[in-house]
């Protein structure tokens, strides 16, 4: 059990951290989510005592962190996998961390067996990639055995196979009872593998909730309508009648109608009654990840700005989507969809280049950003 | 509480098994030894040639430790690179989130490290000091004679005890490259520049170096050097309070700041 209470970190003028109060339970895996910058990496210094909080406290099964009785075996923590002297192999490197904890070394033979380090336990870690690094750090923190346990963006430079197993180790070491406190900024991945979610933006608490309430809380579930396209005046019959219903109509680039406050079958009775035919009618429930972006928009302090190099390049030719990436369907009017810049005219897959839509069709359309789409924290959107 | 006598233990682990220290500490070693030992046989072979006064208060002992100007700087590199090395690599943060007390970490590193370091010490200043003497032939000292023995011990002293200041001063500015780029220049050039500059000795013969390389001289105003208003015994004090205040502030450092 972690808890913080109004845990507060100023550097200087910057507050990194303000006035967070939470707790993680055992038993659960815990996500930590928060843009690049909010203060998750500063959070996790606290809680293991790197980092002095300027107010407030953070303590680890009643203790604060310097307190307890022989940390490594009560806590384990990945924060950083870098952290390692290149110049020591794997398996020194865990030696040295085992033998301040007093564990034998057969134990470092077993974690890296765990972490499948196994082969390369004796070569320098300055060779190590990223996903290496992370296996390394995954095993430093199992050493103790310990029923705590830490990890900062555990997943960085994993391949799938290593996120799989990322993921399902977690799982275990939560069913095992222990406390899981799992920082991330994928989504995705969060809403696979985290039973609650803290989110912090901008340094204070943004939601402390099971993942689905957070979803349900801070989602609204839509239904999109499309009407035949080559009849526009059926689309304006239907949006009044929706509108006349109590529905909110928002128009999608494509053409499509995102309804909210209407159930599925009163939006087909209100069509069938206005005599409109339509060619989609399909329930829309706002993933993880949107509804992240939703939350936590006004607390992003880094937030990419279109790069439409302006001076570099020749008109856009029509169907040219730069980077061999579909665009995504956009829909200005949608809030939690800001983040990213709305196509020029012209480039949504309808109008100019069926060829480089991934479904080309004109029914199918993926509104919601997928797993993959670029995030306002890591990936600048590039929509040239 | 993690119990010191592991943190001993992890941190001969974290010594033994990068070969920066290895090699920095052989460096030191091999350096000493070789340039003592060439400048004893060069010493040897044109002793005539040495003015009066020179000949006179010839000091074989001191100039067997000849080779401790570079010599020592290899030492300088593997203190500083054994604690800078936690903070360049980031290793600092994994290692205090396994000791929290921050204290038994720093001075078991310190411990551990500045052991090495005399037991490398002594050995290089008794190797280097037969070694010497064996070619001085007739100019040469034995260990019998006064205050041979002491100088001896006192180079190997010497040796430690420069190690253990540039850890107190890795430990004040965490890192590698600053600590170095402090303390290489200070140790190669300015404290002997300001050492011969008149009104400067005054000054730089309180330096730690200045001070503390007192102790390697038998004759004590041998080759025509000024007096020190101190004793060998005198000079190493002056070294150890250096040493002391250094360590002290890496950690001050350490536990005010955030790691």
């Amino acid at each position: 059990m972690i808890e913080a209470v109004g845990l507060t970190k100023r550097y200087g003028a910057k507050t990194a951290v303000y006035n967070l109060s939470f707790q993680v339970r055992p038993g659960v895996v815990t996500g930590f989510l928060g843009p690049n910058g909010s203060g998750k990496s500063t959070t996790m210094r606290m809680i293991l005592g790197l980092d002095r909080p300027t107010a407030g406290h953070v303590t680890i099964g009643g203790h604060p962190f310097r307190q307890l009785p022989n940390a490594p075996r009560q806590v384990g923590a990945l924060l950083d996998a870098k952290a390692v002297h290149g110049g020591r192999s794997a398996r020194s490197h865990l030696l040295s961390l085992a033998q301040l904890a007093g564990i034998p070394a057969q134990r470092v033979d077993e974690v890296l067996g765990v972490v499948g380090l196994q082969d390369v336990a004796k070569r320098r870690s300055k060779g190590f990639s990223l996903g290496m690094g992370q296996r390394l750090g995954i095993a430093a923190a199992l050493l103790g055995d310990p029923q705590v346990l830490l990890f900062d963006e555990p997943v960085n430079g994993l391949d799938p196979e290593g996120i799989l197993w990322v993921r399902n180790l977690m799982k275990k070491l939560a069913a095992e009872g222990r406390t899981v406190f799992v920082s991330s900024h994928l989504m995705s991945e969060m809403a696979l593998t985290a039973d609650h979610l803290i989110v912090i933006g901008r340094g204070q608490l943004l939601a402390d909730m099971s993942v689905t309430d957070f979803i349900s809380a801070n989602s609204a579930d839509f239904a999109r309508v499309r009407t035949p396209g080559t009849e526009p005046g059926q689309r304006e019959k239907l949006t009044a009648a929706l509108m006349e219903a109590g529905g909110q109509v928002m128009s999608e680039p494509d053409g499509a109608m995102r309804v909210t406050g209407l159930p599925l079958p009163r939006i087909s009775d209100l069509a069938h009654d206005a005599d409109v035919r339509l060619w989609e009618l399909s329930p829309h429930q706002a993933s993880l990840e949107e509804a992240y972006m939703r939350l936590t928009q006004g607390a992003v302090d880094y937030r990419s700005t279109d790069d439409r190099l302006a001076h570099l390049q020749p008109p856009q030719q029509p169907g040219h989507h730069g980077y061999g990436m579909p665009p995504q369907p956009v829909v200005q009017e949608v809030p939690q969809q800001g983040w990213y810049a709305p196509p020029p005219p012209g480039q949504n897959p309808y109008a100019g280049a069926p060829g480089q839509a991934p479904a080309p069709g004109p029914y199918a359309s993926p509104a919601a950003p997928q797993p993959g789409t670029p995030q306002p924290s890591d990936t600048p959107k590039d929509a040239r | 509480m993690a119990a010191a006598s592991a943190v001993l233990q992890s941190e001969w682990t974290k010594i033994r098994t990068v070969s920066s220290t290895v090699w920095s500490l052989a460096s030191a070693f091999l350096v000493t030894v070789a340039m003592g030992a060439g400048l004893s046989a060069l010493v040897s072979s044109t002793f005539d040639d040495l003015s009066e006064a020179e000949r006179v208060t010839f000091d074989p002992t001191l100039v067997s430790f000849s080779g401790m100007v570079l010599g020592q700087l290899a030492m300088v590199v593997f203190g500083v690179l054994v604690v800078g090395t936690e903070y360049s690599s980031g290793m600092i943060r994994t290692s205090l989130a396994a000791v929290p007390q921050r204290a038994t970490f720093l001075f078991s590193k310190i411990a551990v490290a500045g052991g090495l370091a005399l037991l490398v010490g002594l050995a290089t200043s008794f190797l280097t000091f037969f070694l010497s003497q064996a070619l001085l032939g007739e100019h040469s000292a034995s260990i019998g004679d006064d205050n041979v023995l002491r100088a001896v011990f006192g180079a190997g002293l010497y040796m430690g005890l420069i190690a253990l200041f540039s850890m107190g001063v890795a430990a004040m500015l965490r890192s590698s490259m600053l600590s170095l780029g402090i303390l290489v220049p200070f140790l190669l050039l300015v404290s002997n520049i300001l050492s011969a500059v008149p009104k400067a000795k005054e000054v730089a013969q309180y330096f730690p170096d200045q001070a503390g390389a007192k102790i390697m001289r038998v004759i004590p105003d041998a080759m025509n050097s000024e007096p020190a208003p101190y004793g060998p015994w005198g000079g190493l004090g002056i070294m150890v309070l250096w040493v002391a205040a250094a360590l002290l502030g890496g950690y001050l450092v350490l536990k005010k700041r955030d790691a």
